[in-house]
């Protein structure tokens, strides 16, 4: 007995020490893998995308971000991130309240709902709007009576960009608010708060990393949309032409380091979004870790009455 | 204040949480709810905090009815099983909060919100704690500061949600005492949800024994102890030894076993459950003569003030038996010896349910 129980361990030890060995070439494999492939596919694309924007000298690059078209599409992006990203703040507040905070019927359908903009091609979604407000469209005849133009201006775009970043404040508040619960809420409420107070005081203050995380990636996809926008603007110079949109013009028209320099400068607004993004992400780990183990001072803290008295 | 709850129903899909419950708290008093989860008990709390509305029935405060009352109106103050404290305030802002979301009329100066607020924690013993945060306290702490909080808007119902459930056990003992002393310190009608028998009879004035969505007994906690008016509550409270037997009037239970029945029961043989709490059990190494049951001694536990002994009857049932140090000590017994045990009171329920005493 005792010499089987002997072999079996020496058995043992051999394919033990051989998986330790081959698991760290695995490790390593794959590590390499990665990072090959983020350099590949990432980093690689970056460095051309500035390199090609300051291939014909600074100048070039200056005069092709403060030409005209240029500071238009400028004002048009940044305008419409200034009229998506609220609306999608709100909005996403809202339906995240309404799933996590009440009994609602048809919960699991507007969850599913509100993934419909993840799952749909942008193109779609653009072409949606054309069908719904442009001129041969189920809308086209009323609106063109009335004079209001929704397709290639501004509001068309609005709304396309709206689709596409619909998801993301709510996708980020909604596993947050669950698992937070409503007794806060419910406390608050039973101390004689208001409905916007709780809002205002308790709500938002314990949801406000998420929030902001949320906010930042709505942000950068309404910077770099591209395929919805294209179908609505109607790629007017000057008018409805937005970053992206003109750095594709400028492309097929040949003036590439023009191009690029555009397209830099979406690079770059896109890294300072990724850096923003990662500092909230670590500061909402650090309020996630604080809630579960009490932090440092807790320990010290774990007097009770007994030795109060 | 006083609270009436009257024929309230609480159904959550096709889950019925309460079933036609009534009650009556007195003013001042302070009540336990007790019953294991699934009970109702922590819904029939919620509706009379206003937190959950009743499909039927009402809830009065001093006699009026505040059904339709928002919980914001109620003035109840509510502590919640996991605090619910908010994170990002200070203890002190915790406190205060109650009184600074108040309308501008009403909301106390800032100086009346300090001084109030000191007071407060000065009564929950957290006076050095103010500027602490609540993931910076212990568990028996934040419960503490939820009390504080819930008392700072000076409720005229305080209402407990398993308010220790969340403690170790020696904290929640020492809890438990200081809310008793606490209470009657203010006085307040309190209401408070456990499924801890100890806790309710310990610390209550009365106990509301809850079962599948009824009210099972409501007495002062020896009533319900010593007086259980069903099957139910007798199992609920306490270690106890069911007997599963058929009952008649005179002659003992069938199956052989002498155990001793009273005469006033009904005439006519009946399936029965037999109770016997593990201190009415008396155990002996010899036959008394007395009705007893042969078994074998099959553990001891003998760290405690009361000698707990497990006994393996001739019939296969197993016993939990307690008796005196003394006691065990004179007996001598050990793992495996014969002993006789012998029923000393005991509490008989028909399989129907209906009540009756030994």
């Amino acid at each position: 007995m005792a010499a089987i129980v002997t072999d079996a361990r020496s058995a043992d030890a051999v394919p033990g020490t051989a998986v330790r060995h081959s698991s760290a070439l695995v490790r390593w494999g794959l590590v390499l893998a990665a990072v090959a492939f983020l350099g590949l596919m990432l980093i690689l694309p970056l460095v051309i995308v500035f390199c090609g924007a300051f291939e014909k000298g600074w100048q070039t690059t200056v005069a092709a971000l403060t030409h005209p078209d240029a500071r238009a599409a400028i004002r048009l992006t940044a305008l419409t991130v200034m009229i998506v990203v609220p609306m999608n703040v709100v909005f996403g507040i809202a339906a995240a309240w309404a799933i996590t905070k009440f009994h609602l019927r048809g919960k699991s359908v507007l969850v599913t709902l509100i993934d419909l903009p993840f799952s749909v091609s942008p193109v779609i979604a653009g072409m949606v709007f054309v069908l719904l407000f442009g001129a041969r469209g189920l809308l086209g005849p009323w609106l063109g009576t009335h004079d209001i133009k929704i397709i290639f201006a501004l509001p068309g775009i609005v709304l396309a960009t709206t689709f596409v970043t619909l998801p993301f404040v709510a996708r980020e508040l909604i596993p947050l608010m669950q698992a937070q619960g409503r007794d806060d809420e419910e406390a608050a409420i039973s101390l004689g708060a208001g409905g916007w107070q709780t809002f205002f005081r308790v709500t938002l203050p314990s949801i406000k990393w998420g929030l902001a995380y949320g906010t930042i990636l709505c942000t950068a996809r309404a910077l770099g949309e591209f395929g919805a926008v294209s179908v609505v603007s109607g790629h007017i110079r000057g008018e409805t032409n937005t970053l992206p949109l003109h750095v594709e013009i400028l492309y097929n028209e040949y003036q590439f380091a023009a191009a690029f320099s555009v397209a830099g400068l979406l690079v770059g607004i896109a890294l300072l979004t990724i850096i923003a993004k990662s500092i909230v992400e670590w500061r909402m780990q650090r309020s996630v870790r604080r809630d579960v183990d009490g932090g440092p001072a807790a320990q010290v803290a774990s007097d009770d009455i007994g030795s109060e008295q | 204040m006083s609270i009436e709850v009257a024929n309230v129903t609480k159904r959550f899909g096709d889950f019925a949480a309460l079933k036609d419950v009534s009650l009556h708290v007195n003013a001042g008093e302070l009540v336990a709810l007790l019953g294991p989860s699934g009970s109702g008990k922590t819904t029939l709390l919620r509706v009379i905090a206003g937190l959950e509305a009743p499909d039927a029935g009402s809830v009065l405060f001093e006699g009026e009815d505040a059904t339709t009352r928002h919980v914001r109106q109620r003035r109840v103050g509510f502590v919640f099983q996991h605090y619910a404290l908010f994170r990002h305030m200070t203890v002190f802002e915790n406190v205060a909060f109650g009184l600074r979301v108040r309308p501008r009329k009403v909301r106390p100066a800032r100086a009346e919100v300090r001084r109030r607020v000191t007071e407060l924690l000065r009564l929950v013993q957290l006076e050095g704690f103010a500027k602490r945060y609540p993931s910076q306290l212990s568990g028996g702490q934040r419960q503490r500061v939820a009390l504080a909080r819930a008392l700072a808007v000076e409720p005229k119902v305080l209402l407990l949600d398993e308010p220790f459930g969340a403690l170790d056990a020696k904290v929640r003992q020492e809890l438990r005492r200081w809310l008793r002393r606490l209470h009657e310190e203010i006085h307040v009608t309190s209401v408070f949800v456990t499924h801890d028998q100890d806790e309710a009879l310990e610390v209550a004035d009365r106990v509301v024994v809850m079962n599948a969505g009824h009210v099972e007994q409501v007495g002062t906690p020896e009533d319900v102890f010593q007086n259980p008016a069903s099957a139910f509550v007798m199992n609920f409270l306490g270690t106890v030894n069911v007997f599963h037997r058929r009952v008649d009037s005179l002659t003992p239970a069938a199956d052989a076993v002498e155990i001793q029945c009273p005469d006033e029961l009904p005439a006519g043989s009946r399936p029965a459950r037999i109770f016997v709490r593990p201190h009415n059990l008396e155990i002996d190494t010899h036959a008394t003569g007395k009705p007893s049951l042969r078994g074998r001694v099959q553990f001891i536990n003998a760290a405690g003030p009361q000698v707990k002994v497990e006994v393996l009857t001739e019939f296969g049932e197993v016993l939990q038996v307690e008796t005196s140090q003394e006691r065990y000590q004179a007996l001598n017994i050990t793992k495996g010896s014969e002993v006789y045990v012998t029923p000393k009171e005991m509490r008989v329920f028909f399989d129907d349910d209906r009540p009756n005493s030994a």
